[in-house]
């Protein structure tokens, strides 16, 4: 664990989570894999452009973009039948959302970690949300 | 307490153990009767929470069957805790279904049956066909009481190989289930999935390649006994009384190939070599080929 300061969103969530017994964790899992939004119509159109993450089972593919303000933008896509890979790409999208480059930078690495669910998912699981949080600031620092 | 079989296939009634199988209507018309419990088993944790065949319990093999600490199965007490929280007796009769043509769920049947587990079935056609099929699934939390379910050991001496047992073995027939590109050696995994630590590639020595998948059709749903006999007699060379091993990668896709030649095909002495190529490829001094053919057992 890391005693970095969380930014506001994926505090959020990882109280939200931790809020929580263990098995109810998996349910609100589930909420986030229901609530990933469907890709802007330009990268549906585009699969090449997305970038894939291969240490995940499932395919799950993203991109990125930096607005005119610096604010990150993450767009992930996985399908329905990996509904874990999916709740893992809607957190990071809904607790990135409105950060700079900075600050997902500065996001701990571990945060996957930091949301209690390696008992319920398993560490091997996790890391398939490590490594989107990975791809995502390598992008960026390509960017930048 | 145990339900009838499925006696209502023809094409199961050519299989060595056709109780080992039910079909979709089967179960949705036993959904529900005291004595069976219906168990999914999929390689994503949470696929089941996304909608389950009514009254389902899950069992992840990631999080429930494996040890946490070490390379091994969970022992006898955890066992017993396990079925005993999914509210199983030991003389239920057990159906187990799951995601990519039973992939996990074969896995599943293959470890309760370490532990003996006697009436354990797998849902041909999985959990893909139910849904396509367009029958009921829901979200719905299944509650089932709690049971008292016996600490028995597990027994790996028949149905589990260990890397010795394979050294062992050598010159009697292996199946590897892997895909043809893990097999010849190009890749030390599925194509299309992580890397999972294997130092070397190739495959064990005389080993025949049969990738799991070509035991079901195209609907997920197992092949008939006589395309079954083509792939692993007639292809693989497999004859009445071989002993056989098969493995993979971690002994999963093994588990759907080890349930197709002991329960479908009727072979009597089939062992799964969980540690598969995650051990064997990362062994020192254990011999490899590489390339498309078998190879020779060469003595060292």
């Amino acid at each position: 664990m890391t005693d970095a300061i969380l930014a506001p969103n994926l505090a959020e969530i990882r109280d939200e989570f931790l809020a929580v017994e263990e098995r109810s964790r998996l349910q609100l899992l589930l909420e986030f894999s229901d609530e990933l939004p469907a890709l802007p119509e330009r990268y549906r159109e585009h699969p090449d452009l997305m970038e894939r993450v291969v240490e995940c089972q499932a395919p799950v593919f993203f991109f990125v973009e930096v607005d005119d303000e610096g604010v990150v933008h993450l767009f992930a896509t996985a399908p329905e039948e990996a509904p874990t890979t999916r709740g893992f790409a809607s957190i990071l999208v809904q607790g990135l959302a409105g950060l700079t480059v900075d600050e997902v930078l500065a996001v701990p690495d571990d945060f996957p970690q930091m949301i209690g669910l390696s008992r319920a998912v398993s560490p091997l699981r996790l890391r398939g949300m490590s490594a989107l949080l990975g791809r995502t600031k390598r992008r960026l620092r390509e960017l930048g | 307490m145990t339900v009838d079989a499925d006696s209502t296939s023809t094409k199961f009634a050519a299989y060595a153990h056709p109780e080992r199988l039910v079909t979709a209507d089967w179960l949705q018309a036993h959904l529900g009767e005291p004595g069976l419990v219906v168990v999914e088993s999929d390689e994503d944790v949470l696929l089941y929470e996304t909608g389950h065949i009514p009254g389902a319990v899950k069992v992840d093999w990631h999080t429930e069957l494996n040890d946490p600490v070490e390379r091994d199965y969970l022992d006898g007490a955890a066992f017993a805790a396990l079925l005993g929280s999914k509210g199983i007796s030991r003389d239920d009769t057990i159906v187990i279904y799951g995601d990519k043509n039973n992939w996990w769920a074969a896995y599943a049947l293959w470890v309760f049956s370490l532990f003996g587990h006697e009436d354990v079935r797998l849902l041909d056609g999985g959990r893909d066909k139910w849904i396509a099929d367009g029958r009921a699934i829901t979200r719905d939390v299944v509650e089932r009481e709690e049971t008292e379910y016996p600490v028995v050991e597990r027994d790996d001496s028949v149905l589990r190989a260990y890397k010795d047992d394979v050294l062992a073995h050598l010159g009697k027939p292996l199946i590897d289930v892997r895909s043809p590109e893990e097999y010849s050696g190009e890749r030390t995994t599925a194509p299309a999935y992580p890397e999972e630590g294997a130092l070397r590639a190739g495959h064990i020595p005389t080993a025949q390649s049969v990738p799991w998948g070509k035991a079901v059709a195209e609907d997920g749903t197992f092949r008939p006994s006589e395309e079954l006999d083509a792939i692993y007699r007639d292809g693989a060379g497999l004859s009445a009384g071989d002993e056989v091993i098969a493995y993979c990668r971690i002994g999963e896709r093994s588990s759907h190939t080890w349930f197709v030649l002991h329960h479908l095909l009727g072979f009597e002495q089939v062992r799964n070599y969980d540690g598969s190529w995650t051990e064997w490829g990362s062994a020192v001094r254990v011999p490899i080929v590489q390339g498309t053919e078998p190879g020779e057992v060469t003595r060292r």
